[in-house]
């Protein structure tokens, strides 16, 4: 395992499904009464968070106190761009604090790169997302979600699963994970948005692209809606809020193109009315819920991984039935 | 005080054959085979050194006044003289901001007592580089700084009325605007260049188009008004080929490319190290072979180094929130000989050209640029281009250490610089 979490397309296919089983285990823990292993007991982890977000924060936090590591509530909001103490200033201080680990989340892309580039700071790195450009996190939690009900179990991939991503791909994080991630397990992934929020160079990507949401949803076995702000239309990306929902949001006839097992994921915060209709967020076909619980699990696999767990997470003694 | 008089050995005058070349009272007094030498020179063995013209830079930022943590002007002329420059012009972007004959003579003055290259002001086109008012043009050009040239680069003169009454208003005293093309709207919070590589970083695109557009439409305003136009740093083949077809028409254009965007692309982006973060922005392969061609063909008329010099801390950051621009001087002809001259696209006589007789043209600066030949002023650079090195920026006289090209194998060394005979570098050091 590499030593920082920065990008997906760094991610073997090894590692990517050495870290969904290691999940897998975890979630094991994560349903237990005593919801608690020692294995980073002793350990420093900060979450470093120069953007507000409290379900990425806390999403880490519960994964870091399952593994008994000691927990650094680093709030920066507001201090990284021009004023206030520089980012190197602030790596600095935590490196001198003796931080294990740092979990990064900042609204300038690359941050976390820099970070895991530079001799500020000796941990690992780990972004919890950085600007527009990854989340490293979230595709492996939604990966972990489709891999459960799509093709279940230990050393599994996604090979041949298709998975339409809709949405603001431009300005989405998620995607650019997502993308990389589930290529790399097999997945065939459709982008679906309009044009104008669709990233530049977008057809050298290992994936389709559509403008017809329609077109892309009989064959999805995982429809993921991607949260679109407001704001956007107000920069012409679209006309109005109206009509982005009448081409790209999904509703219930639209439900009904898809096939009866296919999944409907959204990596949070929604918009409900917007890109998702709010019936539909709280259908059965819904895995939105679910995402959260296992992006938990999936943080303890990555934390535990990237900080030196050579051996399985859960002995043999204390795990009840692992391996499938 | 006065000056020594010089006998350079065996230099290759534009990489001609070797020739000596004696320099009395600051004039290029003799060039033959085996001068004799005369009481009281200095020899100067320069076996196997190309001679050329000192070079001239249309496009340098030496920060003050306002940015002295940056660099100064003495310790950007200095970086100027190891570089092989005799005379830079600086740009307008100061604080205060170069809008007024007040300044440009402060910075003509601090230029003559630095005493390392010729320092030519730059005269910005509109009151504090905000686009909507032009600066007093005149009382600078009447001003003891004598200013032709003006610019508000690092901003675009983008309002088409501005921009056609100041390529008319300056005809009055020979002047020429040399215009950043960028046409704000396309690059509102643009980080780098719009391609393949910005979709896959995250980072927001600064389209050629915007550069571009705003190149189009001012060739059309210098053909409408009769004027000249310069333009600033160009750095996409689109660029170029509206240079070319506004040449072909016989208008009044030129326009320069930096060194760096000969060199570099933006794939180097993916580091997220800001040290590549650039105005305008680093771009792909295929532009950076157009405008080597441009270069070599003479559509693209100069190199100009947009010697941009920044603290650390305004490079040691996050990209979004990192300055824009390099450090340039002391690389620019090693760069060239790297991208035009090994590359067999040019010869020493075209870079003298490019990087002397032309820019000073451009700008009218007297006593540069001119060829090296008897009567002309002792403004020679003797460079080793035989030398293999890695750029160590600890090496810089620049304050600033923002150079792209750290530990970068760059062909070729500045070996000494006369300006007007007198040496300002000897053995690659400042004297």
């Amino acid at each position: 395992m590499k030593r920082h979490l920065i990008s997906t397309a760094d991610l073997t296919r090894e590692d990517a499904l050495l870290i969904l089983d290691t999940a897998e285990q975890m979630a094991q823990v994560s349903a237990r009464s005593v919801k608690k292993l020692p294995t980073l007991r002793g350990r420093t982890i900060v979450n470093l968070f120069f953007e507000d977000s409290t379900r990425t924060r806390t999403s880490f936090e519960v994964a870091e106190k399952r593994l008994s590591a000691d927990v650094i509530n680093f709030s920066a909001k507001g201090s990284s761009v021009s004023k206030g103490e520089s980012l190197k200033d602030t790596a600095l201080t935590l490196q001198a604090m003796g931080a294990d680990a740092v979990v990064i989340r900042h609204g300038a892309s690359g941050a976390p790169k820099l970070l895991a580039d530079s001799d500020w700071l000796h941990g690992s790195v780990v972004n919890a997302g950085d600007g527009t450009h990854e989340h490293p996190t979230q595709a492996l939690l939604d990966a972990f979600t489709m891999r459960r009900h799509l093709n279940p179990g230990v050393g599994h991939d996604l090979a041949g699963r298709r998975v339409t991503i809709v949405g603001d791909v431009l300005h989405s994080r998620v995607a650019r994970s997502n993308v990389h991630l589930l290529h790399t397990l097999g997945a065939e992934v459709t982008l679906v948005a309009p044009p104008t929020l669709m990233p530049f160079g977008v057809e050298t990507w290992p994936c389709q692209t559509s403008y017809d949401l329609d077109a892309a949803l009989n064959k999805a076995d995982a429809v993921m809606m991607l949260r679109v702000q407001r704001e956007r239309m107000n920069a012409a990306f679209f006309p109005t809020q109206r009509e982005y929902t009448r081409r790209y949001g999904l509703d219930a006839r639209r439900l009904a193109l898809m096939p009866e097992h296919a999944l409907v994921m959204h990596p949070g915060p929604m918009v409900r009315g917007m890109e998702i209709e709010s019936d539909i967020a709280d259908s059965a076909r819904a895995v939105i819920v679910e995402q959260v619980a296992n992006g938990v699990s999936v943080r303890m696999a990555v934390l535990y991984l990237l900080l030196g767990g050579s051996e399985p997470a859960i002995t043999t003694s204390s795990s009840e039935e692992t391996g499938k | 005080m006065s000056t020594t008089n010089h006998l350079i050995r065996n230099a290759r005058i534009l990489g001609g054959e070797p020739q000596d070349i004696r320099i009395t009272e600051g004039v290029i007094a003799e060039i033959g085979a085996n001068l004799e030498a005369r009481d009281g020179e200095q020899e100067i063995a320069a076996d196997g050194l190309i001679a050329l013209p000192g070079l001239v830079d249309l496009h340098t930022h030496l920060r003050e006044p306002g940015r002295e943590d940056a660099e100064t002007v003495l310790t950007g002329t200095k970086a100027a003289a190891k570089g092989g420059f005799t005379a830079v012009h600086a740009m307008a972007n100061t604080f205060p901001v170069a809008d007024t004959a007040g300044v440009v003579e402060q910075v003509w003055r601090l230029g003559r007592e630095s005493g390392y290259c010729d320092v030519q002001p730059i005269g910005a086109v509109t009151v504090g580089l905000e686009g909507k008012q032009l600066a007093e043009l005149g009382a600078m050009a009447d001003s003891a700084a004598q200013v032709r040239v003006f610019s508000d680069d690092g901003k675009c003169v983008d309002d088409a009325v501005i921009m056609r009454r100041a390529l008319e208003y300056v005809k009055a005293f020979g002047g020429v605007v040399a215009q950043h093309a960028q046409e704000p709207r396309l690059t509102e919070g643009a980080q780098m260049n719009e391609g393949v590589v910005s979709g896959e970083l995250g980072l927001a695109g600064w389209p050629a188009v915007a550069e571009e557009s705003i190149i189009a439409r001012d060739v059309l305003l210098a053909a409408h008004v009769g004027s000249r136009l310069h333009v600033c740093h160009l750095s996409t083949a689109g660029s170029v080929e509206i240079i070319r077809w506004a040449k072909s028409k016989g208008w009044d254009v030129t326009a320069e490319v930096t060194p760096h965007h000969l060199l570099l692309t933006d794939e180097l982006v993916r580091s997220y190290d800001a040290v590549y973060k650039v105005n305008p922005p680093l771009r792909t392969e295929a532009d950076v072979l157009a405008l080597r061609e441009a270069l070599a063909d003479g559509t693209i008329d100069i190199v100009a180094t947009d010697h941009a010099p920044h603290p650390a801390e305004d490079k040691q950051c996050e990209w979004a929130a990192a300055a824009m621009g390099m450090v340039g001087l002391e690389t620019a002809l090693s760069v060239v000989q790297s991208a035009m001259v090994d590359t067999g696209l040019m010869g020493w006589a075209e870079v003298a050209e490019r990087m002397s007789a032309k820019p000073a043209a451009i700008s009218g600066v007297p006593g540069h640029g001119r060829p090296v030949s008897v009567g002309e002023p002792a403004n020679l650079v003797l460079f080793d281009d035989q030398y293999r090195g890695a750029v160590n920026p600890d090496s810089f006289a620049t304050r600033s250490r923002n150079t792209p090209y750290r530990g970068m194998a760059l062909p070729g060394r500045v070996v000494a610089t006369f300006l007007r005979g007198e040496a300002k570098v000897l053995d690659g050091e400042l004297v």
